[in-house]
C-alpha cells in the first residue's frame, strides 16, 4: 500500500482549474519530485495535501485513511510536514524557539500547568528545548540557536525551516523549492542533505523544484504537471525523454508547427 | 564631546539608583506637595530596570520601593495614592491586552468590554440594584464578597472573551479590529439600555453605592488600600505574563502573530490558541474591572467607551507591543500624563492667571489637550522608537545548560530514528 495517495484531486478557483483530476501515489521511503512550468499547479497540489485548500473533488489517503477536509494543523499532527517556497519563519523568535514551535503539538502543558509551572511542565519544556537544540545540531546550525530567525542569512533560514518541519516528527516532508535562490555549490549541499534525511531519518520526501539538475539527480520518481493536469510520470530517465514534457517546457518545435 | 560607548555601558550603577531613590523619597517626605518629588520616586523603578545588578537583587529592591518606600512617604497623601492605584489599574489592564495584541497579534479594539463585564458583575450584585430583578434577602452582597468576586469577575470576563472570540476570530487583521470595535460598542450600549424591560444595569444613571472591600471587618475604602490590592494583582498578572510568554502557549501566540500559515503547518490549532489568548487577556480585564468598580463606588456606561479601549491600546504600543516591562512603562506614562501631569499643569496656569501674570483663554486649558498630547507622543514614538519605548525581546536560552544535559537524554523526537536505523543496519 502506498503511504500517501492522492486520487483524482481537482481544485478550481472560479473559472480556473488549478488542479485537474490529479492522481499520485507516493511509496514509503521514496523521494518524489513534482515538476512543471510556472503556474502548473504544483503549489496548489501541495496546499491540498497539507489541508490549506480543500479539494473540490477527489480524496487524499494517508496510510489508507482519508485526510481530506482536515485542518492544516491536524494534517501536520498526522505526520505531514512542509516547508514553503518563500521561506516562512517566525522572524522575531530565536532559531531555537522556531524549532520548539514545531514540537508544540507533542507537548501537553495546559493553561493551569503553565501558570503554576508544575514539575511536569518544567520537565517537558526542558526536553523540548534539548530536542530543538539537537535538531539544530543535526542540520548544522546549532551555533546560531539564540539568533533571531529574521536576522539569519538565506541559506541558514532554509536549513532552519527544514529543522522546524522535522520537529513535528513527520513521516512525510514536503519541500517547496528547497534550492530556490541557491548557487550550484549550495544546491549540491542541499541535495546531499535531502538524501541524508531520507537515509538517516527514514523520511518520505516530496519536493517541488525547478532546478533540473537537482531533480534529476535526487528524485526516484517524477510527476509532471502542466496547466493543472498531470502530463507524465516516471523515473528521471523516462521523464527526460518524454516528448510531452519537453514540449511543456520548451514549446513545440517549429518544424512540427509548419 | 566624548562619544559614549553604549556597548560598554552595562547599566546605571546600583549606587546611583539607590541615591536617586533615597533623595526623591526624602524630598517627597519633606515637600509633600511636590509633584516632581512624587514622579521622581516613581521613576526610580524605571531607573532600577536599567541598573547594572542581578535580576533577583533588582526585584527585591523594586518590591521594597513599591511596598515600603512609596506607602511610607506618600501613604498619608490621598491624592498620590489615588494616582498610584489608578496607574496600577491601567498597568494591569495593559498587561492583559498585551497578551492579545502584543503576543498573539490580534488587534482588539473592544477590550474595555471585558473590563466592563467585571465591573458590572460586582456592581450589580453588591448594590440594591440586584433587588430590581432578584427579590431575595441574600442580596445585595457585602464588601466581604469583593474577594470572591475577583475570581467571579475573572470567570465572567473569560466567558465573555470566549463568546466574543468564537465568531470573531475567523477574521483577521484590520477586519478583526473593526469587528472587536463593534463588539465593544455593543456591550456598552447594552449596559446603557438594560434598564428596561427588566432593570438590570440601571442604564445611563449608573450603579451606586458599590461597597468597598472588607477584610475581617476592616473597610478598605481609601486609595491607600487599593494601592496594595492593585499591587498584588499586578504582581500576579506580571508573573502570569512571564510564564505564558515562555511556554508552549506563548510560543504558539507569537508564531501566529509572525506567520499564521506557517504556524498552522507546525500543528498549531489556530482557533483554540487564539481563543486562549482572548480568554486570558479578557480575564485580567475582568479582575481589574471588579477593583475599579469597588474603588470608584460608582460606575456607568461612560467609563467604558471606545476611547478607553484606544487608550489602553496606546499604552501597549507606546511601551512596546509584546514587551512586559515596556507595557508597564507605557501604561504608567500615559496614566500619569492623563490623571496628573496635564491637570497639574492646568492648575499651575490657572494660578498664574489668578495672580494676573498670564491671561489664558479657557480653550487653551492643557487638560483639554489630552488627545493632542497623546497623538504627538505616539507620532514621536512611531518615528524614533517604532518598536516601543522598551522593545520586545525574546528570551535567549541557556545553550551551555542544554549542551550539558543533551547527551544524557539520548536522541529525542525524530532523531531517535537515527540510532534505530544505525543499529538496524548493523544487525
Amino acid at each position: 500500500m502506498a503511504l500517501l495517495e492522492a486520487v483524482g484531486l481537482t481544485k478550481r478557483f472560479g473559472g480556473l482549474v488549478a488542479n485537474d483530476n490529479i492522481t499520485v501515489r507516493i511509496e514509503k521511503g521514496s523521494i518524489t519530485a513534482v515538476i512543471g512550468p510556472n503556474g502548473a499547479g504544483k503549489t496548489t497540489f501541495f496546499n491540498m495535501i497539507t489541508g490549506f485548500y480543500e479539494p473540490d473533488e477527489g480524496d487524499i489517503l494517508l496510510n489508507g485513511h482519508s485526510i481530506k477536509g482536515l485542518r492544516p494543523d491536524q494534517v501536520a499532527t498526522r505526520g505531514i510536514a512542509r516547508t514553503f517556497q518563500n521561506i516562512r519563519l517566525f522572524k522575531q523568535m530565536t532559531a531555537l524557539e522556531n524549532v520548539m514551535v514545531g514540537i508544540h503539538s507533542r507537548l501537553s502543558a495546559g493553561m493551569l500547568g503553565i501558570l503554576f509551572k508544575t514539575r511536569k511542565v518544567r520537565e517537558e519544556e526542558e526536553l523540548a528545548r534539548i530536542e530543538a537544540y539537537q535538531l539544530l545540531e543535526y542540520v548544522g546550525i546549532a551555533d546560531i540557536a539564540n539568533e533571531e530567525a529574521g536576522n539569519l542569512p538565506y541559506g541558514l533560514q532554509r536549513r532552519l525551516e527544514i529543522a522546524r518541519a522535522l520537529a513535528t516528527n513527520p513521516q512525510i516532508i514536503l519541500l517547496d523549492e528547497p534550492a530556490a535562490g541557491m548557487n550550484p555549490r549550495e544546491t549540491l549541499e542541499m541535495t546531499e542533505f535531502i538524501r541524508r534525511l531520507k537515509r538517516e531519518l527514514d523520511l518520505t520526501i516530496i519536493l517541488i523544484e525547478h532546478d533540473m539538475k537537482l531533480v534529476m539527480g535526487l528524485s526516484e520518481y517524477i510527476h509532471v504537471l502542466d496547466y493543472g493536469r498531470k502530463i507524465a510520470e516516471g523515473t528521471p530517465e523516462q521523464i527526460r525523454n518524454n516528448p510531452r514534457v519537453i514540449e511543456a517546457y520548451l514549446g513545440k518545435s517549429t518544424s512540427e508547427v509548419s | 564631546m566624548a562619544k559614549i560607548n553604549w556597548k560598554a555601558f552595562k547599566g546605571i550603577p546600583l549606587a546611583v539608583t539607590l541615591a536617586w531613590t533615597a533623595i526623591f523619597a526624602l524630598l517627597l517626605h519633606f515637600l509633600e506637595k511636590s509633584v516632581l518629588a512624587f514622579l521622581g520616586t516613581l521613576a526610580s523603578i524605571v531607573l532600577l530596570y536599567y541598573t547594572n545588578a542581578n535580576n533577583r537583587l533588582k526585584m527585591v529592591f523594586g518590591a521594597i520601593v513599591l511596598v515600603v518606600v512609596i506607602p511610607l512617604v506618600a501613604g498619608d497623601n490621598r491624592y498620590y495614592m489615588e494616582v498610584a492605584s489608578q496607574v496600577g489599574i491601567y498597568v494591569a489592564m495593559a498587561l492583559g491586552l498585551n497578551i492579545v495584541v502584543g503576543f498573539a497579534g490580534l488587534l482588539d479594539m473592544g477590550y474595555v468590554a471585558f473590563f466592563a463585564a467585571g465591573a458590572y458583575a460586582y456592581a450589580i450584585f453588591s448594590t440594591p440594584q440586584v433587588n430590581q430583578f432578584i427579590a431575595s434577602d441574600f442580596f445585595p452582597l457585602s464588601g466581604a464578597w469583593f474577594w470572591p468576586f475577583l475570581i467571579i469577575g475573572l470567570i465572567v470576563a473569560a466567558i465573555f472573551g470566549i463568546l466574543l472570540g468564537l465568531p470573531v476570530l475567523r477574521v483577521k487583521g484590520d477586519y478583526l479590529a473593526i469587528v472587536t470595535l463593534g463588539f465593544g460598542e455593543i456591550i456598552r450600549i447594552i449596559f446603557n439600555n438594560l434598564d428596561k424591560p427588566i432593570n438590570i444595569t440601571n442604564g445611563p444613571q449608573g450603579i451606586t453605592p458599590i461597597p468597598s472591600p472588607e477584610l475581617f471587618g476592616l473597610k478598605m475604602s481609601t486609595p491607600f488600600y487599593f494601592y496594595f490590592i492593585v499591587l498584588v494583582v499586578i504582581a500576579i498578572i506580571v508573573l502570569a505574563n512571564v510564564r505564558f510568554e515562555n511556554s508552549r502557549l506563548g510560543r504558539a501566540w507569537v508564531a501566529i502573530r509572525e506567520d499564521e500559515l506557517a504556524a498552522q503547518s507546525m500543528g498549531i490549532p489556530l482557533l483554540n490558541v487564539k481563543l486562549a489568548a482572548f480568554a486570558i487577556g479578557a480575564s485580567f480585564a475582568g479582575v481589574v474591572g471588579v477593583i475599579f468598580a469597588a474603588k470608584q463606588t460608582f460606575i456607568d456606561p461612560t467609563s467604558f467607551t471606545l476611547m478607553e479601549s484606544i487608550g489602553i491600546l496606546l499604552m501597549v504600543i507606546l511601551g512596546g507591543s509584546g514587551s512586559i516591562p515596556g507595557v508597564v512603562l507605557g501604561a504608567s506614562i500615559v496614566t500619569i500624563l492623563q490623571v496628573q501631569l496635564l491637570k497639574e499643569f492646568s492648575n499651575f496656569l490657572h494660578s498664574l492667571q489668578q495672580s494676573g501674570v498670564l491671561n489664558l483663554p479657557n480653550q487653551l486649558d492643557p487638560s483639554k489637550f489630552q488627545r493632542l498630547v497623546f497623538g504627538i507622543l505616539l507620532i514621536f514614538v512611531a518615528l524614533f522608537r517604532p518598536n516601543g519605548l522598551i522593545p520586545a525581546k525574546r528570551k535567549h536560552s541557556d545553550l551551555e545548560a542544554i549542551k550539558a544535559s543533551s547527551p544524557g537524554r539520548g536522541k529525542l523526537g525524530i532523531l531517535s530514528r537515527l540510532s534505530q536505523s544505525a543499529s538496524g543496519k548493523q544487525t
